[in-house]
């Protein structure tokens, strides 16, 4: 399990309120439960605060599920 | 708790809060400028902390003002207590021209005026409860720079003249209150306020620590309607009021006045705890001190507060907690009416830990931030300033002179006769309707029945046939204690239901449900009322009323452990109880 995901588990399980909640690269607002629009937003603001990175606009639109979010994480952090 | 994590662990939070008992239900309406979710799940947090549990309504996207003043049936349906009209600068229509003239800017001006002012009529009309309204944040781009402020076609001049319009409706309508978004927006600043990515990606205008910053806005004017603000600001003295230990520094020696920059950071303090007392904040000092020492502290030429601001004064080496209760039970508000200061973490967390009902902000221990660390709180946020908030130092401090006298007399009754007190006693009248409605959702005590109503229900009651509304006013020789008791009676045929019998705690043991009773038999009478019904409803704070139908004569007449049903027939041959309370002859 990578770094990145092992994080966002965490974050997914808070943001969520699911302490159980296994999220996997597969993962996508079709298969979690509870991750409506209001919970993507808060998602997407506490990712961008623990990581300290920011999406821009258009750039989530393109994500297919947790592991395209993965990838687009590692090239933002890689860059810093 | 820090932004981020309330932000992150919303959901959890929402689910420990609801678990509380005592939730004061309200509903709330949101008419939305742009998307309102992210705002309402916070306001939710920040109400749950409060006790208030709110049900929302959410308009359309951008319907707001549709669904108010075109097609309200929806909004109606909802029977919202309170509606809010949440916009912010980017709703605002129309823009000016380079060649604006002051007579366009003037004609804008009103025209957007017009738009919400027909909000809040049609919302007056037909759905008659409390507003707010966002006022307008600075605009993000100022396209003239600094002139921006003063050409006729200047945003940011534009949107400061909209505020002053709505500022000075709001100061007319008794029932619309402001959001100072714009203030919210200058305090986490334009930059950290705006998010063009959440405006494009999900409607959102505001970045998610501005949203939170919003609600905390919100939230205090939903408090304050409530009446659900605090009263007491308690302080610990060294190193909070004045710097130094008094006790081994010495009384000269403390850091207060003008003379080191240390010392100006106190009085500037204490200066502020002044300002709070003049408005009707009472003063509490707790301190772990020998009483005569800490007294000397007052005395210092350069102290800005005097030992007469202070309403109850506890310094002893008692634990601060039970002081705090002393203090709470001199001054007979409830420990959720104190805000406790003091440096000292050990201290704050100790009354955090014993006294989960008391405000304790983390103050830190520099004096330059207590002020700010208060302001953010919004412990004393009001609506409007009543002249009893104006009065109530005063009040509390004619209370302790009336507690000096009482020992002075052989008798209790004796005591009373000397107070020389007079009561005027009549149905609801408009211009106490504010008062009222405050004293009904703020009195937990002597509360009967716990109902709690809003200023447009006491408006409607006062003015309903078949209801008996009585309030009482209570003066005495030392001063005025204004509006202090209330009961609301509903008819049914022949019975009257008292829904509602309140009292302020500050009058307590002075006779006033005698009057008060002896004003409701007389009401009955003349309209040929057979029988009173009274309830108790038991609650964590009012037990001091559980025997107040049978000390009155009532008979018991059914119910059980959630409700107790009291009966007293109306009968020509009452004798009136009252003895020591003059009514002068109303009109």
């Amino acid at each position: 399990m990578s770094d990145i995901l092992t994080h966002l588990q965490q974050i997914f399980r808070d943001v969520l309120d699911d302490p159980r909640l296994q999220i996997t690269r597969e993962s996508s607002a079709q298969t979690v439960k509870d991750w409506d629009s209001l919970a993507h937003i808060n998602l997407v603001s506490a990712i961008e605060q623990e990581f300290q990175i920011r999406f821009a606009l258009g750039e989530l639109a393109e994500l297919k599920n947790v592991g395209d979010m993965i990838d687009l994480m590692e090239q933002k952090l890689a860059v810093r | 708790m820090p932004a981020a994590v309330l932000l992150r662990k919303q959901k959890a939070l929402r689910r420990d809060l609801l678990n509380q008992t005592h939730l004061l239900g309200t509903r709330i309406a949101l008419l939305g400028g742009s998307t309102t979710t992210e705002f309402a799940s916070l306001l939710e947090l920040l109400l749950l902390e409060e006790g208030i549990q709110p049900d929302f309504y959410f308009s359309d996207y951008n319907k707001y003002f549709e669904e108010a003043v075109l097609d309200p049936s929806r909004l109606i349906q909802f029977g919202p207590n309170l509606v809010f009209v949440y916009t912010s600068s980017i709703n605002i229509q129309g823009r000016a021209v380079l060649e604006a003239t002051e007579d366009d800017f003037a004609a804008h001006v009103t025209s957007e005026y017009m738009r919400f002012a027909s909000i809040w009529n049609a919302l007056d009309e037909f759905v008659g409860g409390m507003v707010i309204q966002n006022n307008f944040e600075l605009p993000a781009q100022r396209l003239l720079g600094n002139f921006d402020l003063i050409s006729a076609a200047g945003s940011v001049r534009f949107v400061n003249q909209l505020n002053s319009e709505f500022a000075r409706e709001a100061g007319k309508r008794t029932k619309l209150f402001l959001n100072d978004l714009n203030a919210v927006a200058a305090s986490v600043g334009l930059k950290n306020f705006h998010d063009p990515r959440r405006w494009y990606g999900y409607k959102i205008f505001s970045t998610p620590e501005a949203s939170l910053e919003i609600a905390k806005s919100a939230a205090g004017i939903v408090r304050a309607i409530y009446g659900r603000t605090r009263k007491c600001l308690v302080l610990d003295l060294d190193n909070t009021l004045w710097g130094g230990v008094i006790g081994d520094d010495g009384p000269e020696k403390i850091k207060i006045g003008r003379e080191t920059p240390e010392a100006e950071a106190y009085s500037a303090f204490q200066e502020y705890c002044l300002r709070l007392r003049d408005r009707g904040i009472l003063l509490a000092v707790c301190s772990k001190n020998s009483e005569s020492i800490a007294r000397q502290g007052f005395a210092h030429p350069d102290s800005v507060l005097k030992l007469h601001h202070i309403s109850s004064f506890k310094a002893n080496w008692d634990a601060k907690y039970q002081n705090v209760k002393a203090i709470a039970a001199e001054l007979n508000i409830g420990l959720d009416s104190l805000v406790f200061v003091d440096d000292n973490p050990a201290e704050r967390e100790i009354i955090s830990a014993q006294l989960p009902m008391v405000a304790v902000p983390n103050v830190g221990s520099d004096p330059t931030g207590f002020i700010s660390v208060l302001e953010d709180g919004r412990y004393f946020e009001s609506v409007r300033l009543s002249r009893e908030d104006l009065e109530r130092s005063q009040q509390y401090e004619a209370n302790a002179q009336r507690t000096a006298v009482e020992s002075r007399f052989e008798t209790y009754d004796e005591y009373l006769d000397s107070l020389e007190m007079s009561a005027e006693i009549a149905p609801f009248k408009p211009v106490y309707v504010d008062r009222i409605a405050q004293l009904i959702n703020k009195t937990n005590q002597f509360n009967l029945t716990t109902r709690r109503y809003t200023r447009a229900e006491v408006e409607s009651l006062a003015s309903n046939p078949s209801c008996i509304t009585l309030y009482g006013k209570l003066a005495d020789k030392f001063g005025d204690s204004g509006l202090i008791s209330i009961i609301i009676g509903r008819r049914e045929g022949s019975i009257l239901h008292v829904d509602l019998w309140i009292m302020s705690c500050r009058v307590l043991k002075r006779g006033v449900e005698l009057i008060m009773l002896d004003s409701l038999i007389s009401a009955c009478q003349r309209d040929g009322i057979a029988e009173v019904l009274g309830y108790y409803i038991p609650t964590e704070k009012n037990g001091l009323v559980a025997d107040h139908y049978a000390k009155l004569g009532f008979e018991r007449a059914g119910g059980n452990e959630q409700k107790s049903i009291w009966k007293l027939k109306v009968s020509r041959e009452y004798a009136p109880r009252n003895k020591y309370i003059k009514e002068p002859v109303h009109e």
